[in-house]
């Protein structure tokens, strides 16, 4: 009967395993298909090709500055801050995750345009500015507005792994390392932070994915003063000039580059580990 | 030093609401202006109720998101049972792969490339107007998948596994034993499940910008329509709205999380006492008998 029973419970998967395929796999052959075909269907290799000129190559280069940019900001924040969340006593700390997801639970369209009106000439920061005596600032439709903007929308994910980490570090060995004449420096350089690496490298891969595909924020804070790929991907597809074939490749390059540096990343960790996953 | 942390934590903190303070003030503005504040009304309020593409994109949302997390709910919880029962070592590890695949690539790509897939599709059927609802569940359900998946697995694994056994040693049948037994236990996972999909379904724009049509319009997408014209008022009181109802349920939430944490306690205290009582009990008539056995004596 339990021989029976496992087929019959292995099976439940089946559906799970059909719809992967259907959706999840089909659509990416999908991608190569249109990557490697002109609109007429025949065979080219003129998309990937047209990638390496130097329009495109221009906006690979920012997209990936802004998100390495926004990424650093992101942990530099981020780390001191998990670390005080921790150290807080168990109610507070409640409080304080609660205060660090609410924020994503409104749509990053609506902040975005939010901060459009923070950063505009005659915004709020520059009327603030402006009445304690100081110069208003230009912000809006700059590489930091849109840098200001993604580290807005990204930080929580940044937050909440190295916290996960950092709440179930045990408070003994601490304490051990502290009996055993560490500094305080030197427990954290020494204790603290290798053990808080799986949450780092869970948190940049969080910020830097999104950060690196986003295509409205740049659009509204940026001004569109300058392209990232994300847009450029989102106009071959829903745009006036509309182009699958590049759009696809486009698409597959930053795939590409994705999987490249999440490989670099899992250099650092060699170990699976999903402590670090925030459970929202 | 504390103070310096607390000096932190009120900027960062200060900087993740600026925005949002930015969103409740202008809700409440008289003019027609999304930088200026002109005093206070109610106006946009009112006008939310009154504009009627706004409220069929809410309801559209809604529909869309409540069946796309119930039915990758449903499959979700039988993968994960099906994946924690499988043996065969790369048969799993391949599945955990492609489940994962949806959550690691951004989602501009799992946009496009489903809607490349749709547009194929579509063609090959000779279909005109191809992406509309049915697309729409379709990349939901696909991309909520592996956050059921993930929240389901755990809870198995953490289960005692001798539990649906003794179930069926006691006389249930497999079916019996797994809705009786291995659910209950796995409940909390499931719900968690359910509520990440709905709001990850409700929020999501991106995924939803390439596999909507014209004919079945979300509240992001209709946002991001209205945005590229001009923005009004009303979207930021609609935002509002949203706001204090995903704060009045999370308030409610962890009220119910502390009270079953009080329970709890108070349970184990109970536990303690009884035990105490029992070793009372004991020991009382320990002492009898050994009264007795000395009176006999």
């Amino acid at each position: 009967m339990s021989g029976k029973r496992s087929f019959w419970q292995r099976a439940a998967a089946a559906p799970h395993m059909v719809w992967s395929v259907l959706f999840i796999i089909a659509p990416l052959i999908f991608v190569l298909y249109y990557s490697f075909t002109d609109s007429q269907g025949n065979f080219t290799l003129d998309n990937i090709k047209s990638i390496f000129n130097q329009k495109y190559v221009v906006i690979f280069v920012n997209s990936v500055t802004l998100a390495v940019i926004a990424t650093l900001i992101c942990l530099v924040i981020a780390y001191p801050l998990a670390y005080i969340f921790s150290r807080m006593r168990e109610r507070w700390q409640k409080v304080a995750i609660l205060l660090t997801i609410l924020p994503l639970w409104m749509n990053f369209l609506i902040t975005t345009y939010s901060w459009m009106t923070l950063l505009e000439d005659t915004g709020v920061i520059n009327t603030i500015l402006k009445k304690i005596g100081l110069n208003p600032i230009h912000m809006i439709n700059t590489p930091g507005a849109v840098v200001v903007g993604m580290v807005f929308c990204f930080l929580p994910y940044m937050i909440l792994p190295i916290y996960s980490v950092m709440a179930g570090l045990d408070v003994q060995l601490i304490e051990a390392a502290a009996d055993l004449g560490c500094n305080s420096f030197k427990i954290l350089t020494k204790v603290i932070m290798p053990m808080s690496v799986s949450g780092v490298v869970s948190g940049i891969t969080m910020v830097f994915v999104p950060s690196i595909s986003t295509f409205f924020i740049s659009q509204k804070l940026g001004g569109g003063t300058f392209q990232l790929i994300g847009d450029t991907i989102e106009g071959y597809f829903t745009g006036t000039a509309i182009n699958y074939n590049v759009g696809a490749s486009l698409s597959l390059i930053l795939m590409i580059l994705i999987l490249i540096s999440m490989a670099i990343m899992n250099r650092y960790t060699d170990t699976e580990d999903t402590k670090g996953r925030p459970m929202l | 030093m504390k103070i310096l942390s607390r000096i932190y934590l009120i900027l960062i903190f200060a900087f993740l609401y600026a925005p949002i303070a930015v969103m409740l003030l202008i809700s409440f503005n008289a003019g027609e202006s999304t930088t200026q504040f002109m005093g206070f009304s109610l106006r946009w309020y009112r006008e939310l109720f009154r504009d009627s593409a706004t409220l069929d994109a809410l309801r559209n949302t809604v529909i869309l998101s409540v069946s796309a997390a119930v039915i990758s709910t449903v499959i979700g919880t039988m993968a994960a049972v099906g994946i924690d029962r499988m043996r065969t070592r790369w048969l799993r590890r391949s599945v955990m792969i492609v489940t994962n695949v949806p959550m690691m690539n951004p989602d501009i790509v799992t946009g496009i490339s489903l809607m490349l897939l749709f547009v194929f599709a579509g063609r090959l059927m000779g279909l005109s107007k191809y992406l509309g609802f049915t697309t729409l569940l379709i990349a939901h359900i696909t991309f909520n998948l592996p956050y059921v998946i993930l929240s389901v697995l755990p809870k198995l694994k953490q289960m005692n596994k001798h539990i649906p056994e003794a179930a069926q040693d006691l006389g249930c049948t497999p079916l019996q034993s797994f809705f009786r037994v291995e659910l209950p236990c796995i409940a909390p996972g499931i719900i968690t499940g359910f509520i990440m999909a709905f709001t990850l379904s409700f929020d999501d724009f991106v995924i939803s910008n390439f596999t909507s049509g014209t004919s079945f319009e979300t509240l992001t997408i209709h946002i991001y329509s209205m945005i590229k014209k001009s923005v009004k008022p009303d979207i930021y009181a609609l935002s509002t709205l949203i706001f204090a109802t995903v704060l009045i349920m999370l308030f409610i939430y962890n009220f119910l999380e502390a009270r079953s944490e009080r329970i709890e306690r108070m349970k184990a205290n109970a536990d303690i006492k009884m035990e105490s009582n029992i070793r009372k009990l004991m020991r009382r008539r320990r002492d009898k008998s050994d009264a007795q056995k000395q009176g006999t004596r």
